[in-house]
């Protein structure tokens, strides 16, 4: 579980962030969406600890991210928006490197690259320097890389970004199959087909604030809008309005 | 400790397969330096060299007008050609390359000699050429001397002491040993030295932190569980590893080249074997970490490959300043020196050269220093990847 509660965060003048709270839960999936510029990047970067908040705290499981940060990160897999890799490692290495920083043993490590190799369809080049990957074969070594330590949450930022057709749908399988091992899958987006096809959850950011945070269909009935675009639309246009 | 060890093996992995790295910290660096060194001095001393062995080539002109001094020329080894030119063909002589050097002895020069009067000699030379123009010093050199033999003879002849006319004797008195007088020649090789040090981990430095965030896998790695300090304390190990490795190298590469540099033909030995190696190997050690840390502070700053380059270039060129002052100020290796670090590797290594004794205390003190300077950046540098500006 995901917990951040009243995340705040100012860059000189600009407030990336404002007063946000949201839950996401273990066994579902909760999307955070907003436009470009919108703060999805500084929340997220807030609650996987790269980021110092202003105010408010992050919680992981319960444990505060920045009181206790490497106990709450070994319950934390990260794959921020950019998610490169080294181009002179294999990705068994670029796999392993990640775990043992983790404090794997060896041996631990061996059994859980080979399941997560099986799991993400990497056999066929887990043994290759990643200098050459398709997108595809990239993103699923760096979602293993993330995924390594068997974390129970998983953050993604903008993880979909670049990425042709067949990654995209590739990606979308292995979040909901992460999402039925129990796990509690947090991804930001501002595509929304994306995230009415994938999310339980959906937290809408804009201006730094959180807008909505509701289930895909409740957002939908609130608005009275067929579509999540048009809900999302009507969302923004409601606060504009009020504020 | 565990991280740093981990951080460690896998950037020197990474960097071993890494052909940039590999040409600059194990090659170019490395072989540059000696190289370029050993051309450098062998050229110089050939040059030299010709002075004391090779005979001088004179064309001479009218040497009928002037026997006794074409006497004096050759019972001085000179190899003379006899020729009869005009003052026009001399010229053109010289200027065509056909000789270097011709003296013209014109027809009244017997006539003045006999008088004892000033007798001319005209000495054709190009000097804008450097080979000529050390000929034509020498050939002065001969004239000057045989006439003053003649000057002390007709003084003597008109019973005058010869000495009267030598009111000072000027006796110079040479106290460089030869290993001192190469050190002028092998002063610079120290900055080589220093600079194949700090090419070895240049691109490392710089993959390890500009290159990690131009890849976009440094917001991962600084999303792990591990304390920051170790992350870059383990990349500047990484660094060092390969910087020592270029050091060694660049070592045995300068043994190597002056097995075949000729210095021991100018009575000068350049007591460069493999103990010198070793010993200037541990005086260059502690100056490691330093090159290592600051390299690397400067690269975190960088966003990118390119800018981190830029500004690591002049980095190298930090540890010529203190050797460049030694140089124009001739400092001479001193305690109070030995707080300046590459100043004062480089003052140790001038010394051990030259065949002086070092104090043990002055290396330690040289170490101490360096290795100081290198905790103090490397206490910035963890202070700066703990910034959250460090994601970029």
């Amino acid at each position: 579980m995901i917990e951040a509660m009243a995340l705040s965060k100012r860059f000189g003048s600009i407030e990336a962030a404002k007063d946000v709270s949201f839950v996401a839960r273990d066994g579902e999936i909760t999307g955070l969406l907003g436009a470009n510029g919108a703060g999805k990047s500084t929340c997220l970067r807030m609650l996987y600890g790269v980021l110092t908040p202003d105010g408010g705290k992050a919680c992981i499981d319960g444990i505060d991210i920045r009181g206790e940060t490497s106990k709450a990160r070994a319950h934390l897999g990260v794959l921020p928006h950019a998610a490169g890799l080294y181009n002179n490692l294999t990705a068994r290495e670029n796999i392993q490197y990640f775990g043992s920083l983790h404090g794997m043993t060896a041996e631990r490590l061996r059994s859980r690259t080979a399941e997560l190799s099986l799991a993400l369809g990497m056999d066929g080049f887990i043994e290759r320097r990643a200098k050459g990957f398709s997108q595809g074969q990239r993103i699923k070594v760096a979602l293993a890389r993330a995924l390594v330590h068997d974390p129970g949450n998983v953050v993604l930022d903008e993880p979909t970004n670049g990425l042709d057709v067949m990654a995209i749908r590739n990606l979308r399988e292995m979040l909901l199959a992460l999402k039925g091992q129990g796990r509690c899958v947090l991804f930001s987006s501002h595509v929304m087909q994306e995230v009415a096809a994938l999310c339980d959850r959906v937290v809408i950011i804009g201006g730094g604030k959180v807008l909505a945070d509701a289930t895909v269909r409740e957002i939908r009935e609130r608005s009275g809008a067929a579509t999540l675009e048009e809900a999302f639309l009507q969302v923004l246009w409601d606060t504009e309005v009020v504020s | 400790m565990r991280t740093l060890f981990i951080v460690f093996a896998k950037e020197f992995l990474e960097n071993l397969r890494d052909r940039r790295t590999l040409l600059s910290a194990l090659l170019f660096g490395p072989l540059f330096g000696p190289i370029l060194f050993g051309l450098m001095v062998s050229r110089m001393l050939e040059q030299s060299v010709v002075e004391s062995d090779v005979p001088l080539k004179l064309t001479i002109s009218g040497s009928q007008h002037a026997p006794g001094l074409t006497q004096y020329l050759k019972a001085r080894g000179a190899k003379l050609t006899l020729s009869e030119l005009s003052e026009n063909e001399a010229r053109a002589a010289v200027r065509g390359g056909g000789s270097q050097v011709v003296l013209l002895v014109p027809e009244e020069y017997s006539r003045l000699f006999t008088a004892a009067q000033p007798a001319p000699i005209l000495l054709f030379a190009d000097s804008a050429d450097s080979q000529t123009r050390k000929i034509a010093d020498r050939t002065r050199r001969v004239l000057a001397a045989y006439g003053s033999t003649i000057a002390q003879l007709r003084l003597q002849m008109r019973g005058v002491s010869p000495l009267l006319s030598q009111p000072v004797a000027v006796n110079e008195v040479d106290v460089a040993t030869p290993t001192g007088r190469a050190v002028v020649v092998l002063g610079f090789m120290t900055y080589f030295v220093l600079f194949a040090l700090l090419m070895g981990g240049l691109y490392l430095a710089i993959d390890s932190t500009a290159g990690e965030r131009e890849r976009g896998s440094l917001e991962a790695l600084l999303s792990l569980p591990v304390a920051r300090a170790a992350l870059v304390g383990g990349k500047i190990l990484a660094t060092c590893a390969y910087m020592c490795i270029s050091l060694a190298l660049s070592l045995t590469a300068f043994v190597c080249v002056f097995r075949f540099v000729p210095l021991e033909r100018i009575g000068m030995s350049a007591n460069l074997g493999l103990r010198t190696a070793l010993i200037f190997f541990a005086i260059c050690l502690p100056f490691v970490p330093l090159g290592a840390t600051l390299m690397t502070l400067v690269a975190s700053f960088t966003r990118t490959y390119r800018e981190a380059q830029t500004y690591l270039t002049s980095v190298l060129l930090v540890p010529t300043l203190p050797i460049a002052f030694a140089s124009i100020y001739s400092l001479k290796t001193r305690s109070s020196l030995m707080f300046i670090p590459s100043l004062s590797q480089h003052l140790l290594m001038t010394s051990v050269l030259k065949d002086e004794p070092i104090l043990l205390r002055d290396v330690l003190v040289s170490a101490a220093a360096s290795l100081g300077v290198a905790l103090l950046l490397f206490v910035l540098t963890a202070r700066h990847w703990r910034r959250e500006t460090m994601l970029g």
